[in-house]
């Protein structure tokens, strides 16, 4: 199975998905350069976190423009895997492949911290190895994190199970506590209606590996290649 | 050549937290009378277009595209041939 | 509007600039004429304290630089030690005091910027950066907006760049009021193969200019630093430069790029004084001259002077020597990430830098006469008059409280020891994913990826020790930083440091700062960890007073297998807890005399034993290699209660100790003795660590279990041993966990 990672200027988190993928898979993944205009010959894209175009105007917003999107646009709505992490996400929001928008985080300051997701979608590509209701251990980076969507918007996402992961605590409680950056309802990360594009601000990557102090980010890797593993036999 | 002053705020009905932080900080500094305080974005686009019509509808344009968010944000702008 | 090259000098513009009369003659002298405005411009910046260490250079001789683990010692953009298997690790540490306290945000971002500059310009990948950051009291609502102002800008610049914030320290003291201190760290990766220096070696290779545009921000930014700050500082705004993360994260990609590619032959970072310090000190170690046409230097406004593009300070820039030929390879690479790369002139036989404007000579001088010529001053030094009363203190006159654990509770809460979550929560501190032991432990730990190394890295220093006795305090910063770094299971390699002082031209605080460096000096030497680099900044002073001298200790160590690396963190029920090294009546610049007794910045420091501390650290690093080991914290700030307390919180888990009260009961809790490490192991390897340590001479004590929800101390009268225990303290490590965890969080609200 073929990943390809995103590279905006200003992407900060390409080498750790790379890394990622390789650590944790094993399978081949190669860097996509921003101006390139096709991904052909890819089985899932990721769109990694950092400040592309150093989210200036808004976070994604001008990455949203560069010639890659177009692609990324065409091979999503063709039902090509794509998973958006933190700024990619931002992006996803952004070229509308997802639907609602980032603001601010509540407290107006940059958060770095573990948070605890609460898995509410298990299928999805992404979260296929995941029980419904697992709690996951994942660390956010952010300071635009703060989902909104409008009354109706919320209540489409509900209807088609488009939320994939909601913030709780350590009990899988979903609480405003638990809840880092004020995003409505809780929402850590949602998916397209036919669940091929998931955009997510918690960073599965971080996680990955035991040394880096949990492992729990893996399951997406993972769950990722089981399903693509599902889908071609 | 027109000049567009663009201002780009948060939709009355979406939260604005720096607004409230302000809002917050007036008050003890004494301004109780402050009831509202919204934050917000300001442009200046210097455009070169054949008239003031195609001048402000090029900047709707991007508006609607790249500088402002519909999902969250409003924008307003003023035109004025430099 | 500055003054073209050829106008004739307004007599005494040189005072204004910050050239004394002498050096003014001395500048005539060497270019056997009158300088002109640009000429004058350029003598003036790199003759300033912050370019030309005029005043630190003699004491900074002290300082040991060699040891077979250094690559790089002193007098690049950044230090080199060695990690094995072709591998190093390049860091330094630079102090943003001055911009910092006029405009927070910005100050603090740009030294972040410049300071990870002078890591890629080594041809390193910056993985970490350290803050190490000083402030008044945060009861202030000022000291509370510089706070905020700075962690912000630091989180801003960092975060967007991409290099994780792991570590640093935070401290809070009266004398930093209105002068805070700004000392960023950074720590970047390298193959030695890859090395790159700021030299202009190669007669006729191109000279280019690469990065952002130049505009004109803050113009002397380089003599401000060496000014006191005043009322009219305030005025001064214009003077500070703003960062572009966003810039230096596509020029960083860049410049690995083109150093990666081979076509570099120097290079370096354009910092304080702009083009005019990168220029002439890359031409100064190469023994060449540098030729350039400022009329092709790319900026952002019209009508710049060469005055203004030779000391603008704009940021995110680099002077960059290349192999003849290879300029459109480079402007390739350049181009790529969306950046300029311009040739505006080369690398000359004769020794000077030489500029034009098109056709027009505008400025030449040797360029050896503005770095190895500056004025060097022995300035006069004497003890200060403060320091006798500061030191006179009885400790017959402290009263012993009554309750401990109200103590144990306020000291938890002292900003100063309290958890500095609500720093390090706005730091991007994991981007990278090698981010180990992250921070809020004594030193923090990065993953070297596809080895089994860990790279440990620390920033250290207790201003109070210094300022009672500055070499005593010298040598304990080096000391304790070293101590961090060996909890971790690390064995200390080097040190950079930021030497924060008042105005060096009164003679005691010249003499505060030859006794730090000479104390810091033999800690250096003993504990084998020789300077690489660093920076001094003096002038932190407002209204006449001078801080508390503020040396800064940054140090770097390898932990060779990160299956031995330790924390601080109590582990599990029934494991046992010993302290290595022992505890005297020592109470002198205390956190406890602070915050209990209200007496800031009195007595007499901790008393450091080289042999002893070298002997400690050896004993607990080895027994940690040994597998032997499950915890390791240092005894600091708030002495042995706190750093128990501190083990309990991060663990989750409680403890019960009995301690003998062989000294007054405050010292033996809140005394702040040094060389003292709290290790915990499983009962089954306490035998052999007890033999271990026996072995290894270090004096130590069994202190009881780790277990329970609470932390139990219990003092034993030291007349019979076998006598009723007393419980002094007996708190649930909950309670203590909300105290040290809120405070902070609590007075920034």
């Amino acid at each position: 199975m073929k990943f390809g990672v995103i590279v905006f200027p200003g992407s900060n988190c390409d080498a750790d998905c790379l890394h990622a993928v390789k650590a944790v898979l094993d399978q081949p993944v190669e860097y996509i350069w921003h101006k390139s205009n096709s991904v052909d010959g890819f089985d899932c894209i990721i769109l990694p976190g950092g400040f592309s175009y150093g989210d200036y105007l808004r976070a994604g917003a001008i990455a949203r423009f560069s010639p890659v999107m177009e692609a990324v646009i065409n091979y999503a709505q063709k039902g090509g895997w794509v998973l958006g992490i933190c700024n990619g996400f931002q992006v996803l929001l952004e070229a509308g492949l997802l639907p609602g928008a980032m603001r601010r985080n509540n407290n107006l300051q940059f958060i770095c911290q573990d948070t605890y997701l609460k898995v509410e979608n298990c299928s999805t590509p992404f979260t296929a190895l995941c029980h419904p209701g697992e709690v996951l251990k994942i660390p956010v980076a952010h300071g635009e994190g703060n989902y909104y969507c409008d009354e109706k918007t919320l209540k489409e996402l509900k209807q088609n199970n488009q939320i994939v992961f909601r913030y709780c605590d350590e009990m899988g409680k979903v609480t405003g506590e638990a809840n880092p950056n004020g995003s409505i309802n809780n929402i850590a990360g949602i998916c397209n209606r036919h669940g091929n594009v998931l955009g997510m601000m918690p960073h599965p990557e971080r996680c990955a590996e035991e040394i880096l102090g949990s492992s729990d980010g893996a399951v997406l890797f993972k769950s990722i290649l089981a399903s693509w593993q599902r889908r071609v036999k | 050549m027109y000049q567009a002053k663009i201002y780009i705020t948060l939709k009355q009905s979406v939260l604005d937290p720096q607004g409230s932080a302000v809002t917050k900080s007036l008050h003890a500094m004494g301004y109780e009378n402050v009831k509202d305080v919204r934050v917000g974005r300001y442009l200046v686009v210097d455009v070169d277009a054949p008239s003031k019509e195609a001048a402000g509808e090029q900047v709707h344009d991007m508006c609607r595209k790249l500088l402002a968010n519909p999902v969250i944000e409003d924008y307003t702008f003023e035109l004025v041939e430099v | 509007m500055e003054p073209r090259s050829s106008e004739k000098l307004k007599p005494g513009i040189w005072r204004e600039m910050g050239l004394t009369d002498q050096e003014f003659d001395r500048v005539k002298e060497i270019l056997g004429r009158e300088p002109n405005y640009v000429e004058l411009g350029i003598f003036a910046v790199m003759w300033s304290e912050h370019c030309s260490y005029k005043t630190s250079r003699p004491v900074l001789k002290f300082f040991p630089t060699e040891g077979e683990q250094v690559l790089q010692g002193p007098g690049e953009n950044a230090g080199i030690v060695d990690i094995g298997d072709g591998q190093a690790v390049a860091f330094k540490i630079e102090s943003h005091n001055h911009p910092s306290a006029v405009e927070p945000y910005q100050g603090a971002a740009t030294g972040v910027g410049g300071i990870l500059r002078d890591v890629f310009t080594m041809g390193a990948r910056p993985i970490a950066v350290l803050d190490s950051l000083r402030f008044g009291s945060l009861k202030n609502s000022r000291t509370r907006y510089l706070f905020s102002g700075v962690v912000s800008g630091i989180s801003g610049y960092g975060n967007c760049v991409g290099v994780p914030t792991v570590g640093g320290e935070v401290f809070f003291a009266p004398t930093y009021e209105e002068n805070p201190l700004v000392n960023v760290m950074c720590v970047g990766l390298i193959d030695h193969k890859d090395i790159k220096k700021g030299v202009a070696a190669g007669i006729g290779n191109p000279v280019m200019v690469v990065g952002a545009r130049t505009g004109r921000d803050g113009i002397h930014g380089a003599t401000f630093a060496s000014e006191e700050l005043s009322e009219e500082s305030a005025e001064k705004r214009p003077a500070v430069q703003v960062g572009d993360p966003f810039m230096e994260k596509l020029l960083l990609e860049a410049c690995l790029e083109v150093i990666k590619s081979g076509y570099v032959v120097g290079i370096q970072d354009m910092g304080a004084a702009g083009l005019t310090s990168s220029s002439c000190e890359m031409a100064s170690r190469a023994g060449t001259g540098i030729e350039m046409d400022l009329s092709l230097v790319p900026r952002r406004e019209e009508g710049m002077t060469p005055y203004e593009l030779m000391l603008s300070e704009s940021q995110e820039r680099m002077l960059v020597v290349v192999k003849k030929g290879t300029e459109d390879k480079v402007k390739e690479i350049f181009n790529k990430w969306d950046l300029e790369a311009v040739v505006v002139g080369r690398v000359t036989g004769d020794g000077m830098l030489r500029l034009t404007e098109g056709q027009q000579l505008v400025a030449e001088v040797p360029a050896k006469a503005l770095t190895d010529e500056a004025p060097v001053y022995q300035r006069p030094y004497s003890e200060p008059e403060y320091l006798k009363e500061a030191q006179n203190l009885s400790p017959v006159k402290i009263p012993i409280p009554d309750n401990y654990e109200q103590v144990l509770l306020d000291l938890l809460a002292s900003p100063n020891i309290a958890s500095k979550e609500w720093v390090y929560r706005q730091y991007d501190h994991m981007v990278g994913t090698n981010t180990v032991v992250r921070p809020g432990s004594d030193a923090a730990v990065l993953r070297v990826k596809g080895t089994k190394k860990g790279i440990a890295m620390t920033t250290d220093c207790n201003p109070r020790y210094c300022y009672l006795d500055p070499y005593m305090g010298g040598m304990i910063a080096v000391a304790e930083a070293a101590r961090n770094l060996v909890c971790s299971g690390a064995k200390p390699l080097a040190i950079t440091n930021c030497l924060n002082f008042g105005n060096p031209e009164k003679p005691g605080v010249m003499w505060q700062f030859r006794r730090a460096v000479q104390g810091m000096s033999e800690a250096c030497r003993k504990l084998n960890t020789p300077v690489t680099g660093g920076n001094v900044s003096f002038y932190n002073e407002t209204k006449g007073t001078a801080v508390y001298p503020t040396p800064t200790v940054g140090m770097v160590g390898l932990i060779e297998d990160l299956d031995y690396c330790c924390t601080q963190d109590f582990k599990d029920e029934g494991d046992i807890i010993i302290l290595v090294g022992e505890t005297r009546v020592e109470l002198g610049g205390s956190e406890y005399l602070s915050v209990v007794h209200g007496l800031e910045g009195r007595g007499t420091p901790p008393q450091l034993d080289l042999e002893l501390e070298r002997k400690v650290q050896q004993a607990v690093l080895e027994a940690i290699k040994k597998g032997l080991v499950k915890s390791a914290h240092d005894c600091s700030e708030g002495g042995l209660a706190v750093a128990l307390a501190e083990s309990c919180i991060s663990g989750g888990i409680g403890a019960e100790i009995y301690s003998i009260e062989n000294i007054r009961g405050d010292a033996l809790l809140f005394g702040e003795s040094q060389s003292r490490i709290i290790i915990s192991a499983s009962e089954n390897n306490v035998a052999e660590l007890i033999r271990h340590l026996t072995l290894m001479e270090v004096p130590f004590t069994r202190l009881g279990t780790v277990g329970g929800e609470e932390l139990r101390i219990n003092l034993m009268d030291s007349g019979c041993a076998a006598g009723r225990p007393r419980p002094v303290i007996n708190l649930p490590v909950a309670e203590m966990e909300s105290r040290w965890r809120g405070a902070v969080k609590c007075l920034m609200k």
